[in-house]
């Protein structure tokens, strides 16, 4: 049943949907790319940025209002976390593959339950102008506005991003503090304030994510389960740490996934995602734009 | 070391004997005794993907025992309901059944809500030759062939279910049909019953896709139907996915081929669901157990309903009720009938009962074919019809959910093509 | 576990190995007594579901402890359990299937499977350590549970039902069956954990753990240690997927593949304590029966956050789980020995 028509559909549908996965691995690709913290709990974060949104979309809020609010509240939260993260682990510099990944684990599932305990299980959506809504190219291809809006949010991010630490003083601080720690408190700067800045914009950021992710389907608590597969996908396909790579890996999840989709079928989308990354790890583990 | 294994035995020993002791303190004899509750045990999902049915589906079980001990109890006995979550997984289920019947001791069994959980109680009740009420499972006894079973929900098989809602299309001239359908079990089930049956009846499949649960984006699968111009479009989705469709659908379109679109979307029959998608769901034709039409009225239903509402918001479960709770309430009215014609708890007994008898509960007699389903199967097929956004109150009206198959209660025509059937 | 070898265990990766014929001797009577109890057990209660819900416990003993191989020795941390365990679940219905085999045959050729399986994951370790280590693990478990989700033969996502067939001589119920054969399970998955700690593998699993290239340089045979340890890892998480079958009457992919399964073999060995063979055992016993007694009492999403707080809590404040805990007790109270070692020795 290969058309044209269809693979040119599947690419569009494939590059909006990779920028969207971009976004929402975006957070991930700071937190853990740059600063090596083995951040499972960052799709429950995710998550919890989608409730939070539909929460306030409860009071009349507009989604990406919504996510730009809670972005400084996540901020916070990070930082508190990386607290936590440093001071339990990362200041002893002990064994903290396993510890510091089975910690972000049994964070993951306190979140969830606290969001199954305080909103249910049922599903939750949000209204928007955008939603439901499409752009009506030809007759044949309309494209959903949801999925332009994500696109576009998430080359804003991904932008931002980028310059934010190429061009500031604290951006490339974090880059440093990711390439040689001693290096950077020789130069005078703490490199425990700089990673938790670091983890505070991560968590902000994923909060905005999360107002994407609601605004692209419907949000679950155990939603985030299936995106612990896609976002270190994205992130160990991209090469860690590196932003731009983050967006280019994205979309080669987000196009591929489409493609087998149309062409093979949906059934098979999610095991193709991933043999994608274990293809990855095992030729080139250091990723696309790996440092 | 001798002394540290017999310490573990009495620690063993010590649960076993607790469990024991908490069990005959309740019921002294497995015996006929006058005045200890009739206990009934069942898991039902109240977390997990069932979950929000589940909890609207226990409060029309609840409501039932309510109602009976109220009336002082079924042959002078309460009724006791022994409940456990079974987190909408069948890896939990064979525990809390071997539990309910091994440490609670219950006297009747009500399966669990859904397929995939009941799926390891048949031949548990088989084995053990036990009498077991479904509750809105799918052709989960074909395998195993209990003769013991008896499904609560309206439908027997994908045959039936599926013939309702192909003949509404076939009877405008449609030739071509598309499937879309979850990877999972029961939409898997129903969606291969009903390429076989559209096979045989001739209508040609253009589009054959099944896609891996909780997918949210559908909008690629959308379009590849689109593009294949087909007359029918049959669904079998799970709520999350119905919502990401119903949506993906409004944006992208569905061609102006199509007459007739729906047909096993699980979801659309739930409120929180159907207020937030408001607009969104008109045209589309979908199954569903009741619905407030003039047409389908059975005694006590309406009276049930009045009273689950007040309930309902009390308990923040699904305000309307309409899909499950009053087959829940049916189950029990099933067994109290059954109990009562055979004075006993006799398995065997009440199982040739439920049989031979044809049911009065309130959601219309039930009489059951071999296979322990509905014998007359009703899955109403039924279309969205001028719905509007942000409005729960609307679904109680009639005239919003129009029912056109099956005949005895149908309530309005087909609005078609399906684009049209939108505005 | 002696208070004698204790003391010394924390940093000293070395001291385990002391093992004395003494101490084999009480962890022979030690599982002599456990089996003599279970027997009693048996024979004593009628009730099935004392079976049912212990033998739930004691598969996640097994799955701990094999998790723990690999995990708690060498640092590799498998978050794909549950792919092993289903591969073993899948084995076992291929041969009730084509072959109606024995239920020990089944646990055999389950064994197997997960074993080759672990042969490929070793494989990957080659080239991928820690977290990326870990990502593969869970990318092989999803690509094997589309693989079985697009199986027809296998009943795909609608899953399969079976009957159980009457149990076998002395036992009077299939779920007591199920039970003794998992409890023999146990103890050689126990056993085989204790003697890797104890042996040469065990050392030089912990080198790799410590520094693995360090330890390369210094001639020890990492990649057969790795594959080594993936291999009897895999296989005992196989071979306890074998009978779930049976237990469940039932499998489908969704449940199979659990990523409950996968959690609990890594939060079970982090509770209890990773370095040695005894804490997946204490963590597996404890957790497991903690996560059976709220599924039947209160609320289970509660289930699920017990296992995260107790997760979060052991890693924060007690990182050597309780095992850690003793032994820092025990420090502190002096030399006390003899009572911890008749502890140590129950299990």
């Amino acid at each position: 049943m290969f058309s044209w028509d269809l693979l040119i559909g599947a690419l569009v549908f494939g590059l909006l949907l990779g920028c969207f996965y971009a976004a929402v691995s975006i957070g991930l690709s700071v937190s853990f790319g740059l600063l090596d913290v083995p951040h499972i709990a960052h799709p429950s974060f995710l998550v919890m940025g989608g409730y939070a949104t539909w929460w306030l979309g409860g009071y009349g809020w507009d989604p990406i209002l919504a996510g730009l609010f809670l972005a400084p509240v996540f901020f916070v939260l990070g930082v508190v976390m990386y607290r936590i993260y440093y001071a339990t682990f990362e200041r002893h510099g002990s064994d903290t593959g396993l510890r510091g990944l089975a910690f972000f684990f049994g964070i993951a599932f306190i979140i969830e339950v606290c969001l199954i305990l305080a909103f249910g299980v049922d599903q939750r959506l949000v209204e928007a102008v955008y939603i439901g809504k499409s752009i009506d190219f030809t007759d044949d291809l309309r494209i959903p506005m949801r999925l332009l809006v994500a696109f576009a949010a998430a080359l804003l991010l991904t932008i931002g991003l980028t310059l934010y630490l190429g061009k500031t003083y604290m951006g490339r601080a974090i880059k440093a503090v990711a390439q040689d720690q001693i290096a950077l408190s020789l130069m005078g700067a703490d490199p425990v304030r700089v990673k938790q800045w670091a983890f505070g914009i991560a968590t902000a950021v994923t909060a905005i994510a999360g107002a994407l992710l609601i605004i692209i389907g419907p949000v679950d608590p155990q939603l985030g389960r299936i995106y612990i597969g896609r976002t270190f996908c994205v992130v160990v396909l991209a090469g860690l740490g590196s932003m731009s790579g983050t967006l280019v890996a994205g979309l080669i999840l987000g196009v591929t996934e489409t493609i087998v989709l149309t062409f093979f079928g949906a059934s098979w989308a999610p095991a193709v995602a991933f043999g994608l990354l274990l293809v990855m790890l095992g030729v080139r583990p250091q990723g696309l734009f790996g440092r | 070391m001798k002394d540290t294994s017999t310490k573990s035995i009495t620690r063993r020993k010590f649960v076993a004997a607790a469990g024991a002791v908490s069990a005959s303190a309740a019921l002294p004899s497995t015996a006929w005794a006058q005045g200890a509750p009739i206990k009934i045990g069942l898991s039902i999902a109240q977390t997990g993907g069932l979950g929000a049915g589940g909890k609207a589906a226990l409060l029309g079980q609840q409501m039932w025992r309510d109602d009976v001990n109220a009336r002082g109890g079924i042959l002078g006995r309460k009724v006791e309901l022994i409940v456990y979550d079974d987190q909408s997984s069948p890896a939990t289920t064979p525990g809390i059944y071997t539990k309910l019947l091994d440490v609670d001791k219950v006297d009747l069994l009500i399966a669990p809500y859904g397929t995939n959980p009941t799926a390891p109680i048949m031949p548990l009740v088989k084995q053990r030759g036990l009498l077991l009420m479904g509750n809105f499972s799918f052709e989960v006894n074909d395998r195993i062939q209990h003769d013991m079973w008896f499904n609560n929900s309206p439908w027997n098989d994908s045959v039936t279910w599926f013939t309702g809602f192909m003949e509404l299309g076939m009877k405008r001239g449609a030739k071509t049909i598309a499937f879309l359908y979850a990877d999972a079990e029961f939409s898997q089930s129903l969606a291969t019953g009903a390429k076989n049956l559209a096979k045989h009846n001739g209508l040609t499949t253009l589009y054959d896709q099944k896609y891996p649960p909780n997918t949210t984006e559908f909008s690629s699968m959308i379009r590849s139907i689109k593009a294949t111009k087909p007359d029918i479009v049959f669904v079998a989705s799970y709520p999350g996915e119905s919502v990401a469709i119903v949506r993906a659908v409004n944006e992208i379109g569905i061609g102006s081929s199509v007459k007739l679109f729906g047909g096993g979307m699980v979801g659309l029959q739930f409120a929180p669901i159907m207020e937030s998608l408001g607009s969104q769901l008109n045209g589309i034709v979908n199954y569903n157990s009741y619905v407030p039409e003039k047409t389908l009225d059975f005694p006590g239903l309406k009276d049930f309903l009045a009273r689950y509402a007040v309930k309902a918001k009390a308990e923040k479960v699904d305000p309307l009720g309409f899909y499950l709770p009053p087959f829940n309430y049916a189950i029990g009215q099933m067994l109290e009938a059954a109990i009562i014609a055979t004075k006993g708890l006799d398995q065997k007994a009440l199982a040739k009962y439920m049989r031979e008898t044809e049911h009065k509960t309130i959601v219309g007699p039930i009489k059951f074919q071999r296979s322990g389903e509905w014998a007359n199967a009703r899955v109403l097929m039924v279309q969205f019809t001028g719905i509007k956004d942000k409005d729960i109150e609307q679904f109680r009206q009639p005239g919003k959910q129009v029912i056109l198959s099956p005949a005895p209660y149908k309530s309005g025509e087909l609005r078609f093509p399906f684009e049209k059937a939108r505005n | 576990m002696s208070g004698k070898m204790s003391g010394k265990m924390s940093g000293n990766m070395n001291a385990s190995a002391g093992s004395m014929g003494g101490n084999n001797r009480i962890f022979v009577i030690g599982c002599v007594g456990v089996l003599l109890a279970a027997i009693a057990l048996m024979a004593g209660v009628k009730i099935d579901y004392v079976f049912n819900a212990s033998f739930v416990v004691l598969q996640f003993v097994v799955l701990a402890s094999a998790w723990n191989i690999l995990g708690g020795y060498a640092g590799y941390v498998n978050f794909g359990t549950s792919a092993f365990f289903a591969m073993g679940g899948y084995s076992a219905l291929f041969m009730i299937k084509a072959f109606n085999a024995p239920l020990l045959v089944q646990i055999l050729v389950a064994a197997c499977v997960a074993g080759l399986l672990g042969l490929g994951v070793g494989l990957i370790s080659l080239r991928l350590r820690g977290i990326f280590f870990s990502i593969a693990t869970v990318a092989v478990a999803i690509i094997l549970e589309t693989v079985i989700l697009n199986t027809e033969y296998f009943g795909g996502a609608k899953g399969l039902q079976m009957m159980r067939p009457e149990p076998m001589a002395p036992f009077e119920s299939y779920d007591k069956m199920l039970f003794f054969v998992m409890i023999l399970m146990a103890i050689t998955a126990v056993a085989i954990s204790r003697y890797i700690e104890r042996s040469w593998i065990g050392r030089g699993l912990r080198a790799i753990k410590d520094n693995e290239e360090a330890a390369e340089c210094v001639g020890v045979p990492t990649l057969k240690l790795k594959l080594i340890a993936t291999v009897v890892s895999g296989a005992l998480m196989g071979a306890a997927g074998a009978p779930l079958v049976m237990y469940m009457r039932f499998i489908e992919p969704v449940s199979a593949f659990s990523l409950n399964y996968s959690v609990s073999a890594l939060a079970m060995p982090i509770i209890g304590g990773t370095s040695s063979w005894i804490g997946p055992v204490i963590g597996a016993l404890l957790l497991g029966s903690v996560q059976q007694i709220v599924t039947v009492t209160i609320s289970s999403e509660l289930n699920v956050l017990i296992v995260g707080v107790l997760l979060v809590f052991f890693v924060v404040v007690a990182p050597d789980g309780i095992l850690g805990l003793v032994r820092k007790l025990r420090a502190k109270g002096g030399t006390s020995g003899a009572a911890g070692s008749a502890k140590g020795g129950a299990k």
